[in-house]
């Protein structure tokens, strides 16, 4: 079987110095000794300048010079090693993570410099304050520290001024605009201090502010990098590659993203189809499960309108792309999503919350301060000083951090059971949900058809038969191979397209595929009626036979995790696409009293906007193209990684892999981290509570503002920490 | 109290050249892979073109 040539060439950029450069997600890396073998396959190509693996992300980058380098035959040349290349495009997103990330460390780098060489300063004068420091000294100590503050504070204080600028410019508040006042003002207050000979200065207090807060937004960003760019691989593995037929015949591979409208597309059985369109050729069944939810398949012949994201079963077909147009199913999700992204009330985070009440609080304590002062009859100067290090002191370092440090961790344990978040907020969003709405197919049911009677089959026949369905493509196949993972490969098959595989086994031919591939119509129509969502692949060896019969089952934890949310007093409830009795007998067995059958995209978001004006918050999870909207207009939504992308960007998480246990650990860990911000929020105002009458009463030292910061991070951060444990659902159902 | 004169600017002066040295790495990315660079350490094909 020859496979066409992948067209990458539109996906090489070309470098100001005129060499090109190309990335791919590698699949097939599993060890580091896979780095060496990479790189020294491609070591000695014409042409080319470097190849670098990344053992992190998983990615191959590639730079060459002359155009006589050819990237087909570094595909080819790994494809024989056994490791697939898939081009993908950095997105955007990820791109500018990628910026402000090192942005941010090149800041935190600068900031603790700074803070390290201060804090050696000020020990220096708290030690010799009281003794025998001599002024001369203690001036050239803070005339030193100025220096050094005022050049990082400017540099590595950016992030934080230019998001309170832009908050102020929009009229609100956010965190960052009492931390760049407090920074400010105490670094102000110190240089004025510092050119009078006074005996403090809080240089120290506002760099090492800057250096905790870029600490923690570092980790931040960190976390929600690598989460973007494990999703963007899986999207790579994942993208359809297209096979486009050009005007002379020949075929091409080329990303799904690059048809354009009117290119003819061959889609053969067992491949996804890669763009919406009308058949031109080929008749086949197409399972559209992953767009409308419906498991019986439909019959396509040329002339009807398929979609993108459905499994082409039986025959080759042949596409003319098309554009959405108004009236197709297409058409109206995306006009359903675009209703409900408009309609969904903007969440306020618990961080910003907090600052709205905060902020001005503080301002008007620092405000009182003075004014008390000057009325007790202070010197303007020790008025304003002691407002100042008021500021200071309530400087939300700890209450900055309460809220991202737990952010970080969880994500953290999140992404190692499964779970990648999409949005920020969505951690704080899961934590109040109080309903889970389940879609049926490929969500609460597993994506794949698995045999269900296996037990009706010799288990010798179906080891062999097993081994036979290894080698084709067909879906079907693959479901009967799965059911067998220890049966050996076959050589020799003969793969029959849109009938069966057959290879001679112990001089007999042996034959898998459609019942009548295997001339079992009788035994067939022995079997009677069957629901309209079993199907069946026939095996004959000889004079052995068997009928396997495969359907989508439930996930295997299904039950189980249901039983675990009901457990925490969520409503379940189950909206499906699909037909009624097929809904009623899940629901059954799942033991969720209320759901519904038949629905239409339209017919969820109604459902759920229903449950929202009732004054429910809900969770969707589902996989399907007509979930979307649904998914959207949702309080928090999830979504497997096999479904299609429209419905994983709609997605506030992604779940990884075959069970449904990372839903009940999403929710269990949102719960717990919510717990664990509150507790954070509370530890830091009342830091602020012991710390702010001392700087009232100007009896605030540099060291007692330095000590109380960093004492007050420390333990917000450790409190954090304790978000990091696995998920207990993980935990008790790990094989 | 002369003595200080060069020791800070000394202190101030080395811990300016670590600075350097990590914005330096971090330019060259040598932060943008962390798990391949903890394992090339172990790969030993050099060793292996110099018995060729």
């Amino acid at each position: 079987m020859s496979a066409p040539a992948i067209d990458f060439e539109a996906l090489v950029t070309r470098g100001k110095d005129g060499s090109f450069r190309f990335e791919a997600a590698i699949e097939g890396m599993t060890c580091a000794a896979c780095i060496g073998d990479i790189e020294s396959a491609l070591r000695n190509l014409p042409g080319l300048i470097a190849a670098r693996v990344n053992y992190t992300n998983r990615r191959l980058s590639l730079e060459w010079r002359e155009s006589a380098f050819e990237l087909a035959g570094v595909s080819e040349r790994l494809r024989r090693m056994g490791y697939r290349l898939h081009p993908f495009e950095l997105a955007n997103g990820e791109r500018a993570e990628q910026e402000t990330s090192k942005r941010l460390l090149r800041c935190l780098a600068i900031a603790a410099f700074a803070a390290m060489n201060i804090m050696l300063l000020s020990a220096a004068v708290w030690i010799g304050e009281g003794a025998d420091i001599d002024p001369a000294t203690r001036d050239m100590f803070h005339g030193l520290s100025a220096l050094i503050a005022l050049p990082a504070a400017a540099f590595a204080g950016q992030p934080f001024f230019e998001s309170a600028f832009n908050a102020l410019r929009a009229r609100r508040l956010n965190m960052d605009v009492p931390i760049s006042l407090g920074v400010v003002l105490a670094l102000a207050m110190s240089v004025y201090e510092t050119l009078n000979h006074a005996e403090r200065a809080y240089f120290d207090s506002a760099i090492m502010l800057l250096a905790f807060l870029l600490l923690g937004r570092y980790l931040d960003a960190a976390m929600r990098r690598k989460t973007r760019s494990v999703a963007a691989n899986l999207a790579a593995l994942r993208a359809p590659l297209a096979c486009r037929l050009g005007a002379d015949g020949r075929e091409t591979m080329i990303a799904a993203a690059q048809l354009r409208r009117g290119d003819h597309v061959v889609a053969r059985a067992g491949e996804v189809l890669p763009a919406d369109g009308v058949v031109i050729a080929g008749v086949s069944t197409l399972d559209e499960s992953l767009v409308t939810g419906e498991t019986a398949r439909r019959h396509v012949a040329a002339g009807d309108r398929v979609y993108a994201g459905s499994l082409n079963y039986d025959g080759a077909l042949t596409l003319q792309v098309e554009a959405a147009g108004g009236g197709t199913l297409l058409g109206e999700i995306e006009r359903l999503l675009e209703k409900a992204t408009s309609a969904r009330s903007r969440y306020v985070r618990l961080a910003d919350r907090v600052s709205r009440f905060y902020a001005p609080v503080v301002h008007l304590a620092a405000l009182a301060t003075a004014l008390f002062w000057l009325w007790r009859g202070a010197s303007m100067h020790d008025a304003l000083v002691t407002a100042i290090s008021v500021l200071i002191v309530t400087c939300p370092c700890a209450l900055a951090l309460a809220v991202p440090a737990v952010q970080v961790v969880a994500s953290g344990a999140l992404f190692r059971a499964g779970v990648l978040l999409n949005a920020a907020d969505a951690l704080e969003r899961f934590a109040q949900i109080d309903t889970v709405v389940f879609d049926k197919t490929g969500t609460l049911t597993s994506p794949h058809p698995c045999v269900v009677n296996a037990q009706d089959i010799a288990p010798d026949l179906a080891l062999v038969a097993a081994g036979l369905a290894r080698a084709s493509s067909h879906p079907l196949a693959l479901a009967v191979a799965r059911a067998r993972p220890d049966a050996p490969m076959l050589a020799d098959v003969t793969e029959e397209r849109g009938q069966g595989v057959r290879a001679l086994i112990e001089g007999v031919e042996a034959r898998l595929g459609s019942p009548s591939f295997c001339g079992l119509e009788r035994e067939v129509a022995d079997l009677g009626a069957l629901a309209p969502e079993v199907s069946l692949v026939g095996f004959r060896h000889g004079v052995r036979y068997a009928l396997f019969k495969l359907r989508q089952t439930l996930r295997d934890d299904a039950a189980a995790t249901l039983a675990a949310l009901a457990r925490r007093s969520l409503t379940i409830e189950i909206l499906s696409g699909d037909r009624a009795e097929a809904v009623e007998s899940v629901a059954k067995a799942l033991d969720v009293a209320e759901w519904r059958g038949g629905l239409k995209p339209a017919d969820k978001v109604a459902r759920i906007g229903a449950l929202r004006s009732a004054g429910h918050k809900v969770l969707m999870v589902g996989d399907g193209l007509n979930d979307a909207p649904a998914l959207v207009s949702a309080y928090a939504s999830m979504s497997p990684i096999d479904a299609t992308q429209v419905t994983q960007a709609a997605a506030d998480a992604v779940f990884l892999g075959d069970r449904l246990a990372p839903v009940l650990a999403m929710v269990e860990t949102s719960v717990h981290a919510q717990r664990v911000m509150r507790q954070n929020l509370a530890l830091s105002a009342a830091y602020n509570l012991c710390a702010t009458p001392l700087a009232m009463l100007g009896l605030l030292t540099p060291l007692i503002a330095a000590a109380a910061m960093s004492g007050s991070s420390l333990l917000v951060t450790l409190n954090a920490l304790r978000t990091g444990a696995q998920p207990r659902a993980l935990r008790e159902g790990a094989p | 109290m002369t003595v200080l004169l060069f020791l800070v600017p000394l202190a101030l002066a080395l811990g300016f050249v670590g600075l350097m040295a990590f914005l330096w790495s971090l330019k060259s990315g040598q932060y943008d892979d962390l798990d391949g660079a903890a394992q090339r350490v172990l790969s030993n094909d050099d060793i292996e073109e110099e018995r060729r």
